[in-house]
């Protein structure tokens, strides 16, 4: 029995199909990689395991236990960071630790806070709160505190995929050297086959949705830790890449192709124009102003 | 382009205009055609010792102006504690509970515009058991039962929109009930939680009023209709600016306070 196991999981919302027939298998101390286009059913696939949503169909195993709620052994990490604004970076991981232990001492919990602030090079910054980091920084704090958690498993959902593109690669590097530090098992969500290559042991690419399913795995052999430059001209690669490639843009072909995207309205409700509006910092998204748009893929 | 010196005065120069322009009005009126309406000379030197002395105890119905504030200040806080506390939980309710909405958001809706008149005789009859106090009870309820809505209403509202993310982190996390509340809950509701109380505060302030005037305790309202009865109308408009000037200070306050919470 493998580690995490997902049997014949599909899942619905409402008449749509969004997953089906989802067989995985996941090995203690594997990173695999699950690259797919925006709107195939990533991020519902990671709720899955994380336990946020319940499979229609299906089971999920974890250690041979199914998985039916959220808990603290699967650490996630958001796309969109997920930090609580009124807690500084510190209290935000803090707070984590004392739900994951909270049999520890006071000392002990705030030790073991710091040991991961400093694991993602954060410490300078512990006493910041998220509207007063970076996009960059802002993740380094979710990754500390998934981590802190010591979950048996790492799901990260999209994490660099809002930041900019020298953001993203320093970020990957380091993902890879906590990785490498670490040895945890990690589930990566992106839509860049190159992240994977670049991190992963194994990629695995999900068809395009409506009922969106898992394709054939990829097996990276390029040894750890891999050089960003060299990988580039290393000979698996390349076909690899067009493996991964071929395959989703196949998939995409196979049925007419629609997918949804999410839209962030601007907030049309009035506000008090009397108080003055802080510059720059932008309160966190209302649900209602997240709208999804279908459109179709080229 | 207007010399900078005239545009540095704009903000002190045209208030005052605003101002002369009223009181311009105000004398035209009553040297015109109401003729009981008192001139705002008049007005100046009939109030002029309620201003200038303003903490005086001469009796129970003549009194500083700002003594007669202060009473009705302390009431009114009273009431409007009274309001918080009961306003922010049924608010919360409101906002987690989708059942609870369901069985009292009809009557939170038919008595919301219920007017503060209409309220304090129900009020005196409620307290009646409590003899003197009856009628400080009853003003208290009635501040309280008119001023809760908008903190009820906006904290409803904040609780609702607190956005998904900060709840799955709740889940992810599994906080319990009443940690998810206070870790995640009150911080994300704050900024809602406060424009309530501002608005609430703005309705106590109104309510105290009415309330005086009807039970005829001694303070700002109490007061104005005292005076009213006793023809002297000079002291219904030195009421009715005081009114109006205390309202202003303490929005002001609580838009102070409220800034605090919107950018934290």
């Amino acid at each position: 029995m493998a580690f995490l196991e997902l049997k014949n999981v599909g899942k619905h919302f409402g008449t749509t199909e969004v997953l089906r027939d989802i067989d995985l298998s996941i090995e203690q101390g594997e990173f695999v990689a699950i690259v797919g286009f925006s709107g195939s059913g990533k991020t519902t696939l990671i709720s899955l395991i994380a336990g946020l949503l319940q499979p229609d169909e299906g089971t999920i195993t974890l250690n041979d236990l199914e998985i039916s709620a959220p808990g603290p052994d699967r650490g996630i990490v958001f796309q969109n960071y997920s930090l609580l604004p009124w807690l500084t970076a510190f209290e935000n991981v803090l707070l984590a630790v004392e739900q994951a232990f909270p049999n520890w001492s006071a000392a002990k919990k705030r030790q073991h806070t710091e040991k991961y602030l400093a694991l993602v090079n954060l410490s300078p910054a512990r006493d910041r709160k998220p509207g007063e980091l970076s996009g960059g920084m802002k993740q380094r704090v979710a990754v500390a505190r998934a981590l802190a958690l010591e979950p048996q498993i790492l799901l990260l959902d999209e994490p660099l995929s809002a930041l900019d593109a020298l953001t993203r690669a320093t970020l990957q590097e380091e993902i890879s050297r906590i990785r490498e530090e670490t040895r945890k098992t990690v589930v990566l969500i992106t839509n860049d086959p190159d992240e994977g290559i670049y991190l992963a042991d194994r990629i695995i690419p999900l068809t395009a949705g409506p009922g969106a399913t898992l394709g054939p795995s990829f097996r990276v052999d390029i040894p750890h830790p891999r050089d960003r430059k060299s990988i580039n001209h290393h000979a698996q690669f390349k076909t690899m890449r067009r493996g991964i490639g071929d395959f989703l843009l196949g998939s995409r072909r196979e049925h007419h192709q629609f997918a949804t995207r999410k839209l962030i309205l601007p907030q049309i409700e009035p506000e008090d124009l009397s108080l003055p509006r802080p510059m720059g910092r932008r309160r966190p998204v209302r649900p209602k102003e997240i709208q999804r748009e279908l459109i179709e893929l080229e | 382009m207007k010399p900078s010196f005239l545009k540095k005065m704009d903000g002190i120069l045209l208030p005052l205009l605003g101002l002369g322009i009223v009181l311009a009005i105000w004398a035209g009126f009553s040297a015109t055609w109401a003729k009981e309406l008192p001139s705002p000379l008049k007005t100046w030197e009939s109030s002029k010792s309620y201003i200038l002395e303003p903490f005086a105890k001469r009796g129970e119905m003549d009194q500083g102006i700002l003594r007669f504030t202060w009473y009705s200040l302390v009431l009114v806080a009273k009431g409007y504690a009274l309001a918080l506390l009961i306003g922010t939980p049924i608010g919360f309710l409101l906002g987690v509970s989708k059942s609870f909405t369901k069985t009292f958001d009809p009557i939170i809706q038919v008595l919301r515009p219920v007017s503060p008149l209409a309220w304090l005789p129900l009020g005196l009859v409620l307290f009646l058991s409590f003899g003197k106090q009856a009628s400080e009870m009853g003003a208290l309820f009635t501040i309280a039962v008119c001023s809760m809505w908008p903190t009820v209403l906006n904290t409803a509202v904040g609780v609702r929109a607190v956005p998904q993310d900060y709840l799955n982190v709740a889940r992810v996390l599994k906080l319990s009930r009443s940690r998810t509340l206070c870790k995640v809950l009150i911080p994300a509701t704050l900024p809602y939680m406060f424009t309530g109380f501002r608005l609430s505060l703005g309705i106590a302030w109104l309510v105290i009023v009415a309330a005086e005037m009807l039970t005829g305790r001694p303070g700002v309202g109490g007061f104005l209709w005292q005076e009213y009865n006793a023809l002297i109308y000079e002291h219904i408009i030195l009421c009715i600016v005081t009114i109006g000037l205390v309202g202003f200070v303490l929005d002001r306050m609580m838009s102070v306070v409220e800034r605090r919470f919107k950018t934290g």
